[in-house]
């Protein structure tokens, strides 16, 4: 009976463990279409937006198509071809009658605007390479995310535990 | 409760929830607030080019000059939750090419403890002011509007236009001085 109670327990911990994972998902996939961005929350990598970002700042984005473009908004944007993705702030657009909208970006805390990241002959940026609007912020919760990058032994620290954590706990 | 590790692991915990209530309470406060101030903008020269555009697309292209006057009072937007405000005047037009065009001229950044009233004379546009194509040369309206970006403590980032924008239109010729 012993080692029959043991194995429910074991079960009921995989299955708790299970249905917080998939309610996470839910939950983030639930944000990407109410946000419409592909990444509703993204942790600021650089220092170009500073004084008003930091490096490990949290910045909520949407990207829905009925908000336009327009100078002053913060975007986040991926370069083709590039994986990470870009906080600056639209300097310039020109929209066309349809729709059709090609717009410059500028870090605050760059003295140049961003054509020099932009690929070789690239001058201006399109929708599609949008990621979405800074819409909120919060400030510094996203240094986890940063220390688990830099220093990947820490995360892998981190993963560990919590795993210990969740299978040994009986509660 | 009796073992240092769990006391600290409470105390970590409550610390934890009280700085996420104070932070939602910041953002809640301060969200629905009416953030507009009156502004006043006043263009005192302008002069037009027609250039390569050497910050981009090598294009020839119509090239501004602006100058301009500048006063605001913005002692009203800094309450508890505004760590900074950034600042842009912006120009808007339309052109034969293009339906909208938005070009910012120039922009500040103040922190907050900064001096918040704004009394610029003479001001030089600080970006270029290329237009995507020719179409400043003629044009009957373009309309300069301040506007602000309000960077939170926490919460919201909202971008709010001044009351006061100032539309005038660009020379007819090239190499010409317009003044106001």
């Amino acid at each position: 009976m012993q080692c029959c109670a043991f194995v429910l327990q074991l079960y009921y911990q995989v299955l708790n463990f299970g249905m917080i994972v998939s309610s996470a998902l839910m939950i983030w996939k639930g944000l990407m279409v109410v946000t419409g961005s592909e990444s509703p929350i993204v942790v600021v990598l650089s220092g170009s937006m500073e004084p008003a970002f930091h490096r490990g700042d949290l910045l909520f984005l949407t990207n829905r198509v009925e908000d336009p473009i327009r100078v002053g908004e913060i975007v986040v944007f991926r370069i083709e071809g590039r994986e990470i993705p870009i906080v600056h702030r639209v300097l310039k657009i020109h929209e066309k009658e349809n729709g059709d909208i090609k717009f410059l970006t500028k870090g605050d805390n760059n003295a140049v605007d961003d054509r020099g990241l932009y690929k070789q002959g690239q001058h201006w940026l399109e929708k599609k390479d949008v990621v979405g609007r800074a819409r909120g912020f919060v400030p510094y919760i996203g240094i986890v995310t940063i220390l688990m990058n830099d220093y990947p032994k820490f995360k892998y620290a981190v993963l560990f535990m919590l795993g210990l954590f969740v299978l040994v706990h009986r509660e | 409760m009796n073992t240092v590790l769990s006391r600290a692991n409470s105390l970590f915990a409550f610390s934890l929830s009280v700085m996420a209530a104070l932070t939602f309470g910041c953002f809640v406060t301060t969200a629905f607030k009416d953030r507009r101030v009156p502004v006043d903008i006043h263009v005192s020269r302008v002069m037009l080019k027609n250039v390569d555009d050497f910050t981009g697309p090598r294009e020839r292209s119509d090239l501004g000059f602006v100058t301009f006057d500048l006063s605001a009072d913005i002692l009203a937007f800094f309450d508890w939750n505004v760590k900074q405000l950034f600042i842009y005047l912006s120009a808007e037009y339309t052109t034969r090419s293009n339906a909208l065009n938005q070009v910012v001229l120039w922009d500040k950044i103040v922190l907050r403890g900064e001096s918040t009233k704004l009394n610029l004379r003479d001001m030089k546009s600080k970006y270029f002011f290329f237009d995507d194509g020719n179409g400043l040369r003629a044009n009957k309206n373009i309309t300069l509007t301040l506007s602000w970006n309000v960077v939170p403590n926490a919460g919201i980032l909202p971008l709010v236009a001044g009351s006061g924008h100032v539309s005038l239109p660009f020379p007819d010729m090239y190499e010409s001085t317009k003044s106001y």
